[in-house]
């Protein structure tokens, strides 16, 4: 039994569905431009991750088909949300809280580069002159000590 | 129009029962091939969290550096593509094969466009020394570490644009393909599947513009 006509199991979305679905994701853009002017501390992450993940989800539901194809194509995008999801989330508990365990001192991966040559280096702490030879004489610019509390607000995980 | 030669449409392999069942399997396999693709950047967003946790003001002050206004323009231009890419698709399942070509077109049109943005804002941060890690040579950014934000930004746009490049020449290839009428409303799937991968790349771009453009 071949059924050569019904074969693409064909859904024809109608043409207005496609350019509503486009000014949504373009009337979403400029939202989202708009309220990043306004400061919000946090919250301006949360939001800004929140119209993202809409207007993602926009794509993948209409343009993608996800919301008239098998289920299983759906499944498949949700497993690898959800895998992303928990790899930054818990990677994000692992460099926020290292601090609390042990002192981190951040190494560079080469200390004689020649940026820590260029003056937008010098005297801010963070610089290696280039006398220093050992990686090991490096001062952390990353005391995750300090930034922990001040960054608990924006370190959000960016989701997808 | 059905290309049968012993009863089967040409376009069917013999591993196949049906059609069908040949699309839902390309289907598959192009949507883990998508998943792959999404743990690809993910790592790249896994580095953006945790640098962007340590370094929050410098973060903030760094995005200024970006043009938010060519930045929202690339985002019109390829959500824009996305549509043209979806409506080539849905011409060719109503048959329409002209109209096809014509939106194939304006996709890649769109997508040109994208990268001539890129290229000036990539442009005018190598004139001024905005450049990842040990090549960062700009003076007018304070606070530890600036070259860490732009080595970030320039893996996550970099990576992208090196699939807005791919893109391109799959459209392109189907663009071909859809002119010497290879295609029909039986049988579309590589243009359905380049729609898929065309989409991935708005949908990666819809997360990258907010958290590099827009730091609040």
């Amino acid at each position: 039994m071949s059924n050569h006509t019904g074969t693409h199991a064909p859904h024809i979305l109608p043409m207005q569905l496609y350019l509503g679905v486009g000014a949504a994701l373009l009337f979403l853009t400029v939202v989202t431009v708009v309220v990043a002017q306004i400061p919000l501390g946090g919250w301006n992450l949360v939001v800004a991750l929140t119209i993202a993940s809409i207007k993602a989800l926009l794509v993948a539901s209409f343009f993608m088909h996800l919301y008239y194809d098998h289920k299983l194509y759906f499944i498949i995008f949700a497993i690898g949300v959800l895998t992303l999801s928990v790899f930054i989330v818990l990677t994000m508990f692992d460099t926020l809280e290292r601090g609390a365990v042990y002192d981190i001192k951040a190494r560079p991966i080469n200390p004689k580069a020649a940026m820590y040559d260029k003056p937008s280096f010098q005297g801010q702490g963070a610089a290696v002159h280039g006398d220093t030879t050992k990686a090991g004489g490096f001062a952390a610019p990353i005391d995750s000590g300090t930034t922990k509390h001040d960054s608990a607000g924006q370190a959000k995980p960016s989701g997808h | 129009m059905h290309n049968t030669a012993g009863g089967h449409p040409a376009h069917l392999q013999h591993h196949f029962s049906d059609s069908e069942q040949q699309a839902s399997a390309s289907k598959l396999g192009m949507w883990l091939f998508l998943l792959t693709e999404m743990l690809l950047f993910g790592g790249l967003f896994a580095a953006y969290s945790i640098y962007r946790a340590w370094n929050p003001e410098m973060f903030y002050e760094a995005h200024k550096q970006l043009n938010v206004q060519l930045g929202m323009i690339n985002t019109i231009v390829l959500i824009t593509s996305s549509v043209t890419m979806a409506l080539a698709i849905r011409s060719i399942q109503l048959n329409k094969r002209k109209i096809a070509v014509r939106f194939l077109i304006a996709t890649l049109l769109f997508a040109a466009v994208f990268l001539v943005i890129k290229y000036f804002e990539y442009s005018h941060k190598f004139h001024l020394g905005q450049l990842p890690g040990k090549y960062y040579t700009f003076t007018g950014l304070q606070g530890a570490n600036p070259h860490i934000f732009f080595s970030i930004y320039f893996m996550m746009t970099g990576l992208h644009g090196i699939h807005v490049i791919g893109g391109m020449g799959l459209i392109g290839w189907m663009l071909s393909r859809t002119t010497r009428n290879h295609f029909s409303p039986e049988y579309y799937t590589p243009l359905e599947m380049t729609g898929l991968y065309w989409h991935l790349v708005d949908l990666i771009w819809i997360f990258l513009f907010p958290l590099l453009y827009l730091i609040g």
